[in-house]
């Protein structure tokens, strides 16, 4: 994959699914619960966020319901990575089915809003342009790599 | 080896003498459900690209619950699809009855030894009956469709043990919330909570479910409680086949779990998650006396035939408070029928309260009682987050029926160890 390079949205510990899409748009199209995205959280997340932008968020990120269309809306939205210090389960596996790589980062708290950040995901490593930094994290294994970069469970399955 | 309950069971359908933790193993799956929300209107069309047969269709079984009774034409239509969808692939599908969890107990689809997955993260209720039972998403599904198995890393495991005797006015949803309040809503992120003691042992079915419903809300992967001689008759008494030679495993006294943590059933009085997270639990007399608009009793967590028949005797023959509304949702068609028997329903009904189908619709702000804007909601659900129950700028407090009851009858949020 290629070095990704984006501005980063800086969230908080908890961010749960419920936050992410909340239930009341779940009978929307992606297209139209995307425009909800984190809404309780930040009403403007989706005018703000451009394509290929991060999400950054501290602890437990994606906790709750396992809606799948949490991770799809962030997509949707434009979201490129997520980096979390820490991630709930389902969301996790969630986000790599549908192709959206989520990374885990013990340093997130340090990457402020705004910050633009370039991410080498064969690397491991996070360049933060704003504040000068590199941050190391584990670089996903091949096996889910080459799974991303097709888009997806389902892509990569339609490919093979 | 020694093994917890989770390496047990994983073990044993995997083919395996033992396994141990962060190990990954490929078993085969005893039952996919799915939900209407999150089932066949997400994959279907991915799947048909596919061009690939369902492995088990015997196996799945779509339950259409958050959709239903529907609320709009766009959700009659989402429940439509999936019946249809159901029909073409020959799946199951049940609609109407109730939220899936409590559906799948009394309809035979979870049992000790058994590996469930279902589209929705409170798919660990199963684990009450020794059933390896987890949520996963709509893609995941797909795989688990097509393939008929799923691979799992084995979990580590917490043994959370509750010794002794309840308090009167103190239920399975207090102990439950005190764990939760105590390991925090990440501390048992992908474990297995396994949950022991004589405390645990001398709780029905109804209650054990309520605990191991919530295993999810600690983040944890599954929610375990030994099958013993009460699962089989609830089993029995359900006319389930797999009662007949049910594996009742047991955890090894020597077994490895990660943590080990001890309450004192006593010493616990009732509890409320207050907003916004499931782990911010307080004493209700911490709280008592702030004012609510809602109560809601009802959920794949608090609206069983137990729940009803704690809060019905206390509701007997009094009032609520005019200054609340107080909504009753049975968590199947099979509880609605024997509340209704058991007179339980004209009890809530003469108290003041409305008697809901039953249906997931109000516990994540569907319909059948959004709450407003700075509307303050007192329920047996599961979840408090921000906007779970309807406007983001609501309040939800999570408790036991009986608290919700005594709630219901003040107005403001009570203790119910006054009315008992």
């Amino acid at each position: 994959m290629d070095k990704i390079k984006g501005i980063a949205h800086k969230y908080g510990n908890n961010i749960n699914t419920d936050i992410i899409t909340p239930g009341k748009y779940m009978e929307l199209s992606i297209e139209e619960m995307a425009k909800h995205a984190m809404e309780g959280v930040d009403p403007e997340f989706y005018s703000k966020v451009k394509e290929g932008d991060i999400l950054v968020a501290e602890n437990n990120f994606g906790s709750g319901s396992s809606r799948e269309t949490a991770p799809q809306a962030l997509k949707q939205a434009g979201i490129a990575i997520i980096i979390a210090k820490s991630y709930a389960r389902i969301f996790y596996r969630n986000a790599i089915n549908i192709g959206l790589a989520a990374l885990e980062l013990k340093e997130a708290e340090e990457i402020l809003d705004r910050d633009e950040l370039e991410v080498d995901m064969q690397a491991g490593t996070i360049f933060n342009l704003t504040q000068g930094k590199t941050y190391r994290f584990t670089p996903l294994p091949d096996r889910l790599l080459t799974m991303l970069e097709a888009g997806g469970l389902v892509a990569q399955l339609e490919q093979s | 080896m020694a093994m917890t309950l989770a390496e047990k069971i994983l073990a044993a359908k995997a083919g395996k003498e033992c396994v141990i933790p962060g190990e990954i193993v490929m078993v085969p799956v005893d039952c996919a459900m799915m939900t209407d929300i999150l089932g066949p209107r997400i994959f279907a069309e991915q799947i048909e690209k596919l061009g690939k047969p369902i492995k088990n269709p015997a196996g799945a079984v779509v339950i259409a619950d958050h959709y239903t009774p529907a609320a709009t034409e766009h959700q009659s239509e989402i429940v439509k699809f999936s019946r249809e969808w159901c029909l073409k692939h020959g799946v199951s599908f049940i609609e109407l009855e109730g939220p899936c969890h409590q559906l799948l107990a009394e309809k035979g689809y979870s049992y000790p030894g058994s590996i469930l997955v279902g589209t929705d993260s409170h798919s660990c209720t199963a684990g009450a009956f020794g059933c390896f039972a987890t949520g996963i998403g709509s893609t995941e599904m797909l795989g688990v469709l097509v393939n008929g198995e799923i691979w799992f890393k084995v979990p580590e495991s917490i043994r959370i043990e509750w010794k002794g005797s309840l308090a009167k006015g103190v239920y399975a949803k207090d102990i439950i919330l005190q764990t939760i309040g105590e390991i925090g809503h990440a501390g048992a992120t992908y474990c297995s909570m396994e949950f022991f003691g004589d405390t645990i042992e001398s709780l029905s079915m109804d209650e054990r479910m309520c605990i191991a419903n919530m295993a999810v809300e600690a983040g944890a992967k599954v929610g375990l409680i030994a099958a013993d001689q009460k699962t089989v008759d609830y089993l029995k008494y359900h006319d389930i086949s797999q009662a007949e030679n049910a594996p009742l495993y047991c955890a090894d006294p020597d077994a490895c779990y990660a943590r080990r943590l001890v309450f004192d059933a006593s010493d616990l009085v009732p509890v409320a998650a207050c907003p916004h997270e499931v782990d911010n639990v307080k004493p209700v007399q911490d709280i008592a006396g702030l004012k609510v608009d809602q109560v809601y009793i009802g959920s794949c967590t608090g609206g069983r035939l137990n729940d009803l028949r704690i809060a019905a005797k206390m509701l007997q023959g009094k009032q609520v408070s005019k200054k609340i509304r107080l909504l009753v949702s049975p968590s199947s068609q099979r509880v609605w029928r024997e509340a209704l028997e058991e007179g339980l329903l004209k009890a809530l009904s003469d108290a003041g309260s409305v008697v809901l189908a039953p249906t997931c619709g109000a516990c994540l702000g569907l319909h059948s009682g959004t709450i407003g804007k700075g509307e303050v909601c007192v329920s047996t659900t599961n979840r408090n987050f921000i906007g779970r129950m309807g406007s983001k700028h609501g309040d939800v407090y999570l408790v036991s029926a009986a608290t919700a009851a005594a709630t219901a009858l003040e107005g403001c949020i009570t203790d119910p160890r006054a009315f008992l």
